[in-house]
């Protein structure tokens, strides 16, 4: 069962895996992945991020669902931001936990792949130079194409 | 119908959402962005790129054959960029 949360708050990696480990003695792996907000050429001021209440857990909560039939997930967790964040701010975590790591692994890289083209968040730019929005990568949409069954 | 717009689009069309009563002509999403092409430029504007314009249909992706009807809720948006 992978739990969902779409928040404007941080959150704290440690904290959030000792909280799924608790019932799980059957727990042998744990992946994480965080995301975070780049600043790339450090003029970045603001990072916006825009998304669909509603339509963003539901999103969210599918694709736990497909990633938990996919891999034996024992438990999980996708935590998504949205507001305004700064230069090196947390955007997204994903814990997965299984008895062994393959599964764990896979299923980390899978929910992030189809996060990436399929959950309805919206990023855009703030820097001095100016305001953009990103544009969408086709490097995700061959990442996620490679899960398809 | 309820209409959603989001990302640079719900800037450019200057609203967040709004409602539509759909013409009996109109049965898809296509359908409904060219009724919208026809009331105003800059609805013609935003999509006219049709493969850059990404839709939902009461919160679940849907290709623009899909069927549409009065109480049914809409999103156009860019295509995705979370994560």
């Amino acid at each position: 069962m992978i739990s969902i949360s779409v928040q404007a708050d941080d959150f704290d990696l440690g904290a959030e895996v000792r909280a799924l480990k608790q019932n799980h003695q059957d727990v042998g792996a744990i992946v994480s992945f965080t995301g975070t907000v780049r600043d790339l050429k450090g003029d970045l001021e603001t990072l916006e991020l825009e998304h669909y209440p509603g339509m963003t857990e539901a999103e969210l909560k599918r694709i736990g669902e497909e990633a938990a039939s996919r891999w034996p997930i024992k438990a999980g967790k996708v935590i998504h931001r949205y507001g305004a964040l700064g230069p090196g701010d947390n955007i997204v975590l994903v814990i997965t936990m299984s008895a062994h790591r393959a599964a764990a692994f896979k299923a980390a890289e899978f929910l992030m792949d189809y996060l990436k083209t399929q959950a309805p968040f919206w990023k855009k730019e703030i820097t001095r130079e100016g305001t953009a929005w990103v544009g969408a990568s086709e490097k995700d949409d061959t990442a996620a194409d490679r899960w398809h069954r | 119908m309820q209409i959603k717009y989001f990302s640079w689009m719900r800037e450019r069309l200057g609203k967040s959402e709004e409602t539509l009563t759909l013409p009996g002509s109109v049965k898809t999403i296509a359908a409904v962005l060219d009724h919208l092409a026809t009331l105003d430029a800059t609805y013609a504007e935003v999509f006219e790129n049709r493969t850059m314009v990404k839709t939902a249909l009461n919160q679940t992706h849907a290709a623009h054959e899909q069927l549409v009807s009065d109480h049914d809720e809409l999103a156009i948006f860019p295509p995705v960029t979370g994560g």
